[in-house]
């Protein structure tokens, strides 16, 4: 499953190194929807605007979540939405259960919902006999192959045509080997209908709740959201509690940030609002609309000024496209829910520096993900505070594992480095060392990581203070 | 530093520790580039270390000790502070706020951040250095750090220069956003994931079909010549201001 507590970074990176398929696939994914992200925020400064527009509309739902929260859930309450709180995946993954119990229900179709993964709400549910169904063309495909999604956005993104091919003909009974798209789409959508007729639920994420109306909004290009929340006669909707907007006007700015930076779209084919269950006298719609609220970690989160900007997170997965780093060992390498550069400081957060606190350490703060994030989350500051907690240096952490890497080796080099660095005589020295010794040091430690992939740096014979102080520069 | 940069007549220049140990020709290029342009260069002997190093690797307090090591360094007067290295700069010009921004401090290392500019941008904007080359015809293709295209802005200001030179053919790498791999002790803490993309960057680099490359920072110059010489690539790389320094003086 996608989280455990046996997660080996170091084993899952080598691994997916090791695919080169897996690498083109990564690359030719993710060249892709750089492009089309760049083809719809084609002016700079238009872009630059938006994006402030969207970074100080989910700083101000952050600043006053618990009312914008309260007011959500009255007013789905007047809407007829039943209102549900869970503060942690078990308490919530208990409520489906207890909702499916009550209403007798076996088969749930599903909509794409990361917080359903947080949940791992699939195993959940097939533990107890059910069955859970995605229903989003690429979760189906990974259900039908038993993985975890390997981008929050592009759930099968690491696979390319042939191995989809394969993976219907060797899952769906009945179906024979077809590289057609258009004919594996029939398959799906085939098999998919079925489901939706006979499904007991429906579960749904959810992309704004707007808490002035109690209006959910879900964005999807597939018309599988819409089935699932609409054709079954139960409708779960789920959601991480930063995902409340304030009013209407908000959606507007943060729909066309989310459709442009996630798939480079203006608009999707789908963008559904949903108000509550089906009225007297209307031919569809659900009969009860549940919303569930999940905490997870996040009101903790809420409460450090600076991690809080974690929580602005619209999930569009454009970090994941631009990063170096996920471009090439894939989403599954993370052995987390969440992915990327979103994962690497959200992770962490939820689940504990001691249980996910390797995942900063993959990325080299190259600022691409900052670049595009269309809320504007400095990611890489994120990434350096979460690194300074786990060495814990002043022990104010406030992440769960906080110092879980405190090492006296690296404490003592850095507290050596810094007195070569402020102190003239030992930068003398070192400056000598490093001219002496520099070119014969041994092959161990940070430079045998280094000299791997690459030759020994050499070092110069005169350090440029010495050249400078040669020609005369004058020195202040 | 007032808005007519005749006047400019003196400037700090911070070498970084890297080119320091590893390319003082680098360093020592970048300010013969000043001098030329009738700017008057001090070298404070006293300085060190950006601190970038331990900023990002979760040591936070050596970094800050060793950045006001540098702001005090710099102190003496008002002059420019520049750079050979937008990676350095970029580290100077905005980390060190975020660094001291809860601390009574703050203000004083605002000031210097202020001053400080990188090189290539600094001769390009504030200087209008203007070259003739005297060098024969070649064709050479260009890196740019994450930081220097990221924070500092200055990657059109490098290209500006490199483009005054009338026998130098600029070849575009193809994905010159990425990130070359090196990011400091990322290297060292992901070495695989770093091998890749500095491999990655390194069959660029060879697709252009140059037998050159310049950049304006020492580190990723380290670490991408470094996989060249082990995947043996003849292919050179250089940094911007000693390529300058030798097409003008021919
Ligand atoms: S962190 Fe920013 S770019 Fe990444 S998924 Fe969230 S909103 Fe998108």
């Amino acid at each position: 499953m996608a989280s455990n507590a046996k997660f080996n970074f170091k084993k899952s990176i080598t691994d997916a190194l090791a695919d080169k398929q897996l690498r083109a696939n990564f690359k030719f994914a993710t060249d892709t929807l750089r492009g089309k992200r760049l083809a719809v925020f084609s002016d700079p400064e238009e872009t630059m605007h938006l994006r402030k527009v969207g970074n100080g509309l989910k700083r101000n739902v952050l600043t006053k979540l618990p009312q914008l929260l309260e007011q959500l859930e009255a007013k789905c309450k007047e809407n007829g939405i039943i209102v549900h709180w869970a503060e942690t995946v078990d308490e919530a993954n208990n409520i489906v259960l207890d909702l499916m119990e009550k209403h007798s229900a076996h088969k749930m179709v599903k909509g794409k919902s990361m917080v359903s993964e947080e949940m791992h709400l699939n195993k959940f549910l097939e533990d107890q006999g059910k069955l859970p169904l995605e229903t989003d063309l690429g979760e189906y495909i990974i259900q039908l192959n038993n993985e975890p999604p390997s981008h929050i956005i592009v759930p099968a993104v690491h696979k390319n045509r042939k191995q989809i091919a394969q993976i219907f003909a060797d899952n769906i009974p009945g179906v024979s080997y077809t590289e057609d798209t258009s004919e594996l789409l029939a398959i799906a959508r085939h098999k998919l209908r079925e489901h939706y007729r006979t499904a007991d639920i429906g579960l749904s994420g959810v992309n704004f709740a707007i808490a002035e109306s109690g209006t959910l909004c879900l964005v999807e290009n597939e018309g599988n959201g819409r089935m699932c929340t609409a054709v079954p006669p139960v409708h779960v909707a789920l959601m991480g509690l930063e995902k409340v907007v304030e009013k209407l006007e908000d959606i507007p700015p943060l729909y066309r940030l989310l459709c442009g930076s996630a798939t480079g779209q203006r608009i999707t084919t789908y963008f559904n609002m949903i108000k509550g269950p089906r009225k007297a006298g209307e031919k569809d719609g659900p009969k009860e609309v549940h919303l569930i609220i999940l905490d997870n970690g996040r009101s903790k989160i809420l409460a450090d000024k600076q991690l809080r900007q974690t929580l602005q997170c619209i999930r569009c997965g454009t970090c994941l496209n631009h990063c170096p780093v996920y471009t090439r060992i894939g989403g599954h390498a993370y052995g987390s829910t969440y992915p990327g550069p979103i994962g690497e400081i959200l992770m962490p957060q939820v689940e504990g520096l001691d249980k996910k606190g390797s995942l900063p350490t993959a990325s080299s703060l190259c600022n691409a993900c900052e670049e595009v994030c269309p809320v504007m989350i400095p990611i890489p500051n994120l990434i350096r505070r979460l690194r300074d907690e786990s060495y814990d240096m002043d022990g104010e952490g406030v992440v769960k594992g906080h110092g879980f890497k405190k090492s006296l080796v690296e404490t003592i080099v850095w507290k050596g480095w810094k007195l070569t660095q402020v102190n003239a005589t030992c930068n003398k020295l070192m400056l000598l060392g490093v001219q002496l010794f520099g070119n014969m040091l041994p092959k161990v430690g940070p430079l045998k990581a280094w000299t791997s992939v690459r030759t020994s740096p050499k070092f110069a014979r005169q350090s440029l203070k010495d050249l400078a102080k040669k020609e005369g520069i004058r020195n202040e | 530093m007032g808005n007519n940069p005749a006047k400019v007549k003196t400037v700090y220049y911070f070498g970084t520790c890297l080119v320091d140990m590893a390319y003082p020709k680098a360093g020592m290029a970048g300010i013969k580039l000043l001098q030329r342009e009738g700017v008057e260069v001090i070298f404070p002997q006293e300085q060190g270390c950006c601190g970038q190093p331990a900023y990002n690797s979760g040591f936070r307090q050596e970094a800050k000790d060793v950045a006001w090591k540098q702001v005090q360094v710099f102190s003496g007067n008002n002059y420019p502070i520049i750079v050979p290295s937008g990676s350095c700069a970029g580290m100077m010009k905005y980390h060190y706020l975020e660094l001291f921004k809860d601390d009574p401090e703050y203000y004083e290392v605002k000031k210097f951040c202020d001053r400080v500019h990188e090189l290539t941008s600094y001769l390009n904007n504030e200087l209008k250095a203007q070259y003739t080359d005297k060098g024969s015809p070649v064709k050479l293709t260009w890196h740019s750090s994450c930081h220097a295209r990221r924070e500092m802005g200055c990657t059109d200001d490098s290209k500006a220069l490199i483009r005054q030179l009338k026998n130098v053919e600029l070849v575009e790498i193809e994905r010159e956003h990425e990130c070359c791999g090196f990011g400091g002790t990322f290297s060292i803490k992901q070495p695989e994931i770093s091998a890749a993309m500095v491999h990655d960057k390194v069959e660029d680099i060879k697709n252009t079909g140059t037998k050159k490359f310049l950049t304006g920072d020492c580190g990723c110059m380290m670490n991408i010549t470094g996989h060249m010489g082990k995947e043996k690539v003849a292919i050179e790389g250089q940094h911007i201001a000693e390529f300058i320094l030798e097409r003008i003086n021919g």
